[in-house]
């Protein structure tokens, strides 16, 4: 069998020191000996693997032949943000780890291949598919995140009239606010949202929905209503100290990196405080995130803490190694108590106490409890907690009929249908915070129903 | 999609009145509310409450205090500019009804969000008293605009040059005092005279309710950068405010948090008067 190819890495005692995108992407010659590790499975589990059911055996197959142009043509039949996916998906537990040369060694690089042809078209010139006759229907898009961007742009293809309202000044939601640069740089977010754009989609930014306009109001102008808003709630520990300068939730430490660039600042305007032992509280993708960003901010220590093990991190396999090569400490199987500040509301380190796990919760992973006895300090000047999100509050609280779950999550089917007639839902509004590659397959759904929906009007 | 400065003038030595087309926001918005700006692609976002709109023209106006960067900026900037991002109507709107006699309080910049509340209180039939401070007479802010809809207004001045030789707390307590049934206070100004009034109508347990400025990025409950602390329960400013009941917040935090980035602020604006004026240092 041939042996799988190396992704190509910045080197890591570099890039903690830059924002520079970490993987520096496949060569051609790598593409295609990586493609032609594919067998060409006559059943393909690959896809099955795909929440936007790409037709990986098919691309795989053009670039194992050199064939780029036809590769990429065949993923964007049913995947608008491939140059996204390619990065941030956690194929591991997706398509790699169904594709049958997983059990005998090492998957085809599914993603990496999929990063490949998208960044190959887009140096090339990004081509777009002809545009269908218009139906004449119109549909409004709550929220320009992955499931906002998929379901418009699945409807577009379809010859609807789509329009994308983001509260931001910025589309791609959490793609821009959440993800670093050195993940999945902006520039590619753009141009991706930029192809969205060109299949006839028009964004409105600076449109907060449930203040300038309700969903009742987009109701009498639009035939259907997809809500993409995300899971935009911070979530706190309701520890002690979580209100004490220095003590960051994850979201607004990334959107201050991220969205709006602080770490250029003085030459961009927004602040952020770039402190020396940092300690970030969480074990998922966003912890990992945060943690590697306080890093390239110039900390000197940069401390994980998680009450679980390894194990049990829902962060991608490949940002905890990142994370640990760059010299990220990570403390497992720990818990923070109580922040601790001086006389003047400034944090100034993290009372933790050692977890060990017991027997297996209903998410199926090790519920950790703790070990009394064990409670120990870890000096702090920034904090930020990444122990997830909860949906954001503002559509709901300002849109009747809508039924809303105990924890704040839009009630909806399978297809995206929510309790309010014309009015679909998709992505970390329903399920709270999850992945991007979920919400675009919810996106991918609600797009079918509401087609079918408005065809029927 | 930009928006355009309808004209930006100054109204009292650094304090800026600006007027801005934005036609949807002044379709929807309500005393209370504000909105955040953006001034270009480096710019921070920045809450500013919402000093009055006008729905026919289309436009919002704003009152800001030029002290840091971005609002030296913004009093920079002349008719016919253009802010990159405009977004609102953010906030909860005031809680306007008819609840008899309302003491209302604007200190400082604080004035002009008082303002549409003062006048939504009048139109909904209660009595008004309106109690307006600043640091001297030549900063006092629209004095004329607020005797319109107020059925008394009271000045104070911390150096006497005009009115009541003092404190805006002090008119309040001693209406109080008086005997004068009041029903609602509405104070909005620097914390620490919001802390003041709530520590004076406390002891007479009248309803008081305060708008809080905290530090906030989207403005949308995204950020949690505003959280404040209100009957020892933690709350975002933009979404579950920006007004609370003045004897629940803890405004020691408030005023902590507010100092955060004090350092950085002090960069950011030695930077941009160094651009401008050309570099001294």
């Amino acid at each position: 069998m041939l042996e799988r190819q190396k992704m190509p890495l910045q080197d890591p005692k570099i890039r903690a020191a830059n924002f520079d995108e970490v993987a520096l992407g496949f060569t051609e010659k790598q593409a295609v000996e990586e493609a032609k590790r594919c067998i060409q499975c006559k059943k393909p589990s690959c896809m099955k693997g795909c929440p936007v059911e790409v037709k990986i055996p098919g691309f795989l197959k053009d670039v194992a032949e050199g064939d780029f142009d036809s590769a990429i043509k065949e993923i964007k039949t049913d995947n608008a943000l491939p140059a996204v996916c390619g990065r941030v998906c956690p194929q591991e537990t997706q398509c790699e780890q169904v594709c049958v040369l997983s059990k005998k060694g090492a998957s085809v690089s599914i993603g990496r291949l999929e990063r490949f042809v998208s960044d190959y078209e887009r140096r090339k010139s990004v081509q777009v598919p002809e545009k269908p006759d218009p139906t004449g229907k119109k549909i409004a898009v709550v929220g320009g995140g992955p499931a906002g961007l998929t379901a418009a742009a699945d409807l577009a293809k379809t010859g609807h009239s789509v329009t994308i309202f983001e509260a931001l000044h910025e589309a791609g939601g959490v793609l821009i606010y959440g993800i670093p640069e050195f993940r999945l740089p902006k520039e590619i977010v753009r141009a991706e949202v930029g192809y969205v754009k060109k299949l006839g989609v028009t964004v409105l930014l600076d449109h907060v929905i449930g203040k300038i306009e309700t969903v009742d109001d987009l109701l009498s102008e639009f035939d259907a209503v997809f809500l993409g808003t995300g899971a935009g709630l911070p979530v706190f520990m309701n520890i002690d100290g979580e209100n004490l300068n220095g003590v960051y939730s994850a979201n607004e430490f990334l959107t201050r990196v991220n969205l709006m660039k602080s770490y250029k600042f003085p030459d961009y305007d927004t602040p952020i405080k770039k402190g020396k032992h940092v300690v970030v509280v969480g074990g998922g993708n966003v912890a990992m995130d945060s943690a590697r960003c306080a890093l390239r901010l110039g900390a000197d220590e940069v401390t994980i803490v998680y009450r679980r093990g390894e194990d049990e991190m829902p962060a991608r396999a490949e940002e905890i190694e990142h994370a640990k090569e760059e010299g990220i400490i990570f403390r497992l199987l720990t818990n923070p108590v109580r922040i601790v500040g001086d006389g003047k509301n400034w944090v100034t380190h993290v009372e933790c106490i050692n977890m060990h796990l017991c027997e297996p919760d209903e998410s199926g992973r090790c519920r950790p409890a703790p070990t009394p006895g064990t409670e120990h300090k870890i000096e702090a000047d920034v904090v930020v907690i990444a122990i997830g999100t909860s949906p954001n509050p503002l559509v709901p609280r300002t849109t009747k009929g809508l039924e809303i779950t105990k924890h704040g999550t839009i009630v909806a089917k399978e297809n995206g249908e929510t309790t309010k007639k014309g009015v679909y839902a998709g992505g970390d509004a329903i399920t709270g915070s999850a992945t991007v590659i979920s919400a675009m397959g919810a996106g991918k759904k609600a797009a079918r129903a509401i087609d079918e929906y408005v065809r029927g009007r | 999609m930009p928006f355009k400065i309808l004209n930006n003038y100054e109204l009292v030595p650094t304090i800026y009145l600006m007027n801005i087309a934005a036609p949807r926001i002044a379709k929807k918005a309500l005393p209370g509310q504000f909105v955040i700006l953006r001034i270009d692609e480096k710019g921070e976002r920045i809450p500013l409450t919402i000093a009055d709109f006008d729905r026919r023209n289309g436009s919002i106006t704003m009152i800001f205090q030029a002290v840091g960067k971005t609002t030296m900026h913004l009093a920079s900037m002349k008719a016919g500019d253009e802010l990159l991002d405009f977004i609102g109507p953010l906030g909860n709107p005031a809680h306007i009804e008819k609840v008899g006699t309302v003491i209302l309080v604007g200190g400082g910049v604080g004035v002009a969000p008082v303002f549409p509340q003062t006048r939504a209180f009048k139109e909904a039939g209660n009595k008004v008293i309106s109690i307006i401070g600043a640091r001297s007479a030549n900063l006092l802010l629209w004095e004329d605009r607020m005797r319109k809809v107020s059925d008394e207004l009271f000045i104070t001045t911390d150096d006497g040059t005009k009115g009541h030789h003092g404190f805006v707390t002090d008119i309040v307590k001693k209406i109080l005092e008086s005997g004068t049934i009041v029903n609602r206070v509405v104070a909005i100004g620097p914390p620490v005279m919001m802390r003041a009034v709530a520590g004076v109508t406390r002891p007479f347990n009248v309803k008081t309710i305060v708008s809080l400025n905290s530090i906030m990025v989207d403005g949308t409950g995204m950020c949690g950068a505003c959280r404040v602390l209100v009957g020892n329960e933690t709350k975002f400013a933009c979404v579950d405010g920006p007004e609370f009941d003045a004897h629940l917040v803890d405004f020691t935090l408030l005023m902590n948090r507010l100092a955060i980035y004090q350092p950085e602020e002090k960069t950011s604006l030695d930077k941009y008067k160094c651009e401008r004026e050309g570099c001294k240092c």
